[in-house]
């Protein structure tokens, strides 16, 4: 089980708390973890990734166990607490705007 | 009794406005979809109660959301908007070509019959379209793919496909605008399209009469006239009588003939609506005054509103989308300023209020009439 923390925007999109708990089949990656979130909630489709390019929206970032692991590859594993739901993998609006 | 909705987008959110036919009292809702941009949301003619919404965020992207009880609640809907094949490049600012890239809705245009099909105007230009109610959208490619394309460039508010005009008589004619690319006719729905830019003059770009590269900021057309349309360009207030085939100054007397939005009343089809704005750096009206101009002539003899709106030290400013016309009669004019003001006019303009004043900044207001 992956534990996901959400930004407050897109909590109120999917109607979710501040975490959200995923089933994965295979390993925890930035790709399976982000596949699954829009596979469990499809409003989230465009808001993390780019529909077309898939790539990660340039304001958002991915952290967990106080690393950054926004540009890491996506198809490296996440680190194992977070594999094991120990801790929550954390998609985070960057400080910016108004 | 017959009512009115106000729908007005702001920087950090939506708001409905409601009265009776009096229009002296108003109730707020919202704000709907809080800190997020809502360029636009509007009704269908076909259905009030049906409206869309465009939804964006430098975060998160882009949302369409759907209502279908007159904007109590509302529901995300389709939000890919896919270019048609390799998109390509079109001019950038530096005078490079750049790849087409979606940016955001700017304006959300409901089909006059279907309450199922919309049109979507979005930057970098192009035109989109629903026939699912908002589930999924597919490009009109035919305008992007235009010969002059390539040499179609961003204004400073981006490349962005601000204004859908369709042709009430005509089912297959739409009009368009792209800042700076111009206006564009289509008559065949959406299949294939042509600049109508002839007599804009541009002193921006290198040949001030060129077929495209203009900078239209609106395009109004009265439902009972579509063949005249009335256009507020970067500078200039223009006219033309044949579809877009030719156009005419008509600035005339204005201070400024520099503005955004333009619009025409709704049982006068000659009687038109700017506000001017001191010029393209100082986005702010003219001498601090916030002055609505009305000319009933379809323009050149034009006449300032000013009973009720800020006579000094105002230096906000009135974006393209941010002006609508309901349909009671004597008809109520409605315009949101950067400020955070909506202020509305219960007799033709003559005299104002503001219904709501302290909102994010304004920018898109629409109006419905309900029976």
């Amino acid at each position: 089980m992956i534990r996901v923390v959400l930004p407050a925007h897109l909590r109120t999109l999917a109607r979710v708390g501040e975490e959200v708990e995923l089933e994965l089949e295979g390993p925890a990656t930035l790709r399976s973890v982000l596949d699954a979130l829009e596979g469990g909630y499809p409003v989230l489709r465009g808001t993390i990734r780019d529909h077309v390019t898939g790539q990660r929206r340039p304001f958002l970032r991915f952290f967990a166990c106080e690393q950054d692991l926004t540009h890491d590859p996506p198809d490296d594993p996440l680190p194992g607490a977070v594999a094991t739901g120990a801790e929550p993998f954390l998609v985070v609006g960057a400080m910016a705007g108004g | 009794m017959s009512g009115v909705r106000v729908l007005i987008g702001t920087r950090k959110g939506a708001f409905v406005l409601t009265s009776d036919g009096k229009r002296d009292r108003w109730n707020v809702s919202g704000p709907h979809f809080a800190g997020w941009e809502i360029y636009h949301l509007k009704g269908s003619p076909a259905e009030p109660n049906r409206m869309y919404a465009s939804q964006s965020s430098g975060w998160f992207g882009q949302m369409i959301q759907c209502s279908s009880d007159g904007g109590k609640t509302w529901e995300p809907v389709g939000n890919e908007f896919a270019y048609d094949g390799v998109p390509g490049t079109h001019q950038w600012y530096d005078g490079t070509q750049h790849p087409w890239q979606f940016a955001r809705v700017w304006h959300l245009e409901p089909s006059l019959t279907d309450p199922d099909t919309v049109y979507a105007g979005v930057e970098d230009a192009a035109l989109f379209r629903t026939i699912d109610a908002g589930r999924t959208w597919q490009e009109l490619s035919g305008l992007r793919r235009h010969a002059s394309g390539p040499s179609w460039q961003p204004g400073a508010g981006g490349m962005c496909l601000h204004t859908v005009l369709l042709d009430p008589s005509n089912p297959d004619r739409i009009f368009i605008a792209i800042s700076a690319a111009g206006a564009f006719r289509s008559d065949d729905a959406g299949t294939t399209w042509r600049p109508i830019n002839r007599g804009l003059k541009s002193e921006g770009i290198p040949n001030p009469s060129a077929e495209v590269g203009h900078c239209v900021h609106r395009i109004a057309m009265h439902p009972s006239r579509p063949g005249v349309l009335f256009m507020q360009k970067h500078w200039d207030v223009m006219r033309s009588d044949d579809a877009g085939e030719s156009w005419q100054e008509v600035s005339g007397n204005l201070p400024s003939d520099f503005g955004f939005p333009i619009d025409v009343h709704a049982h006068e089809p000659e009687t038109i609506y700017v506000v001017p704005i001191k010029s393209d750096s100082e986005h702010f009206p003219p001498d601090g005054k916030l002055r609505v101009y009305r000319s009933r002539t379809g323009g050149n003899e034009w006449e300032a509103l000013t009973k009720g709106l800020p006579q000094s030290d105002c230096y906000v400013n009135v974006l393209r989308d941010a002006m609508a016309i309901d349909s009671l009669d004597s008809c109520g004019v409605y315009f949101g300023t950067t400020g955070g003001q909506v202020y509305a006019s219960r007799d033709a303009g003559d005299s104002w209020a503001p219904i709501v004043r302290d909102l994010p900044s304004v920018l898109s207001v629409e109006v419905q009439t309900l029976p």
